[in-house]
């Protein structure tokens, strides 16, 4: 008698269980689709744009409304200059944060802290926007300006009249609005590393520094990586606080105090004066090229996250 | 154990009526016991009886923890750990500690790992003999010698368990806590840990707790057996000879464990 090699079994799948896997297929797919659709959405919106400018519209440093002749450069350099400054200052304060309230701080105080440090994500960005033009940006003119211009003047980064409004502002605002996200992520991240690991290197003679420099925080980096990149994120699209601390001037210019632009500032900023059709295509372009540069981003933090991960 | 035989052996490590808590909770109370030079005792007792906060007192990482303290005093070589004055971080670099997983740094590789409380101000060929020497002392140096760049992740528990060991060892220390150091491995691993433990008895004061009765009679010279009382606070009950304590104990509390009618 010949035996069957592969027999199939028809395997039971409760009604239930067919509904649910429908429903999580179809809620994922639909987020696919939405993305998929909004970069189709903004590739023709743009399209009399890129028609008309090619792709020199990444490279041309003009932004004329009058003569319709629009680059996006000064844009492109405004938000990754501004957002550089942001993520810098604030993986320096927000990992120290992490490591103190995770390891240091006393259990009645690293509470309060933490909830405190939250609380800054849910401050409305407008109103981050108007304390950096009433406190910051004044603070900036006659104080942080002077002080570094005296020592570092001769540099062109810092070279240049001090308006209080530009680079140097919107980078300090956007590194107060993602310090709570790097934060919390790299508190959590540096909290959950092993009690074992810390308790061998203090049982090694290590001081607390010692253990959190040389043991925790390394074992901790992919984690600490993801909440920068998470905070990068959403520096570069951060809109109203900038708006309102960079001076809107599309220009490049070496000094971190000199007035800039950002993509999403220029797009919240001239979207309603934007009478002529190419014009809008510009601004829906300089949308296209925000929403690629997040997604490089992302994908770039991704690939360095799983070589990391990797090579341990 | 008699005092004259206390005198007649060259005693190292002592504690002074030892007690540890968390919090307001005793976990230990008033253990006074010493631990021979250059021998192993074995610390045994059913779960629960402290005798793994004891032995985390004998190199103060028991204060680490949240709401955890100390009374009473440590002597090593007749100097009292707890005063005032002294760094602890000095002297855990004088009591090696070694847990009962083994945590080697993930992120070093094994010749750092090995390296990482050894001696400040080395060259590297003196690091390289300092790592070589601690390697073979924990009998792991044939394994690694190729791979000593490589991730400790790839070694296996046994292996990591032995890195752990030479770590502790590359710092030359004199005493050796080791906290159930095969609990978690198979039992060939157990038996090279045991051998190993057996060895470095020649170079070091080693203070083992485990819960495995055989274990103890096997690797130590000393056995001390704990037990918590009532009110679930650790207590030393006796402690001698291992030959002695598991032929003739002196307490019957020690004969109905070590004959195993509890625990």
């Amino acid at each position: 008698m010949v035996q069957p090699r592969f027999r199939r079994v028809a395997r039971f799948v409760s009604p239930a269980d067919r509904g649910f896997a429908a429903v999580v297929y179809g809620g994922s797919i639909l987020f696919a689709l939405l993305i998929i659709g909004l970069f189709i959405e903004l590739v023709l919106g743009s399209w009399p744009s890129i028609a008309a400018f090619g792709p020199s519209f990444i490279w041309k440093s003009s932004w004329d409304p009058i003569t319709s002749n629009f680059g996006a450069l000064p844009m492109i350099y405004g938000t990754v200059v501004t957002s550089l400054i942001a993520i810098v200052l604030a993986a320096v304060i927000g990992i120290m944060a992490a490591v103190f309230l995770a390891d240091f701080a006393p259990r009645w105080l690293s509470a309060p802290l933490s909830f405190l440090i939250e609380l800054l994500a849910a401050v409305p960005s407008v109103v981050y926007g108007l304390w950096g033009l009433f406190v910051l940006a004044p603070f900036v003119r006659t104080a942080i300006g002077p002080a570094v211009q005296k020592v570092l003047g001769w540099t062109p980064l810092f070279s240049g009249p001090v308006y209080g409004v530009g680079l140097l502002t919107a980078g300090i605002i956007l590194a107060l609005m993602i310090v709570p996200t790097v934060t919390a992520i790299s508190r959590d991240v540096v909290a959950a590393i092993s009690r074992d690991l810390r308790e061998a290197s203090m049982a090694l003679g290590a001081t607390k520094w010692e253990t959190a420099t040389r043991v925790v925080l390394p074992a901790a980096r992919v984690g600490i990586f993801g909440s920068c990149v998470l905070g990068l994120g959403r520096a570069l699209g951060e809109t109203i606080a900038v708006t309102m601390v960079i001076g809107n001037r599309p220009e490049i210019s070496a000094s971190l105090f000199a007035p800039s632009y950002t993509l999403a500032s220029v797009i919240a900023n001239e979207f309603t004066e934007a009478t002529t059709s190419i014009y809008i295509s510009a601004l829906i372009e300089l949308g296209l090229i925000l929403f690629v540069v997040s997604i490089v981003v992302n994908a770039l933090a991704r690939l360095m996250i799983w070589s990391v991960r990797g090579s341990t | 154990m008699s005092a004259a035989v206390a005198a007649e052996r060259d005693e190292l490590l002592a504690t002074d009526e030892l007690s540890a808590y968390y919090g307001d909770r005793k976990a230990v109370g008033d253990v006074s016991i010493a631990f021979t030079r250059k021998a192993v005792t074995a610390l045994i007792g059913p779960s629960g009886c402290g005798k793994t906060t004891f032995l985390r007192c004998l190199n103060r990482i028991h204060e680490v923890g949240f709401d955890a303290r100390v009374e009473g005093r440590v002597l090593l070589d007749g100097q009292d750990i707890y005063a005032g004055a002294v760094d602890p971080m000095a002297i855990r670099r004088r009591i090696g500690m070694v847990f009962q997983r083994p945590n080697p740094f993930p992120t070093l590789s094994i010749l750092d790992n090995t390296l990482v409380c050894a001696a400040r101000g080395l060259n590297r060929r003196q690091r390289f003999d300092c790592a070589e020497r601690a390697l073979r002392a924990a009998a792991l140096w044939d394994e690694v010698k190729d791979k000593l760049r490589s991730s400790p992740l790839r070694l296996s528990g046994g292996q990591q368990q032995r890195l752990c060991i030479a770590r502790a060892v590359a710092a030359e220390p004199e005493v050796l806590l080791m906290d159930e150091p095969t609990a978690s491995l198979d039992p060939i691993a157990t038996a090279v840990i045991e051998e190993l433990m057996a060895r470095l008895a020649d170079e070091f004061t080693i203070v083992a707790v485990t819960h495995n009765m055989q274990q103890a009679a096997r690797v130590s010279d000393v056995t001390a057996f704990m037990l918590a009382d009532e009110a679930g606070v650790g207590r030393l009950v006796e402690v001698d000879d291992t030959a002695r304590l598991f032929t003739k104990p002196g307490d019957h509390r020690t004969e109905d464990y070590i004959t195993g009618r509890f625990g």
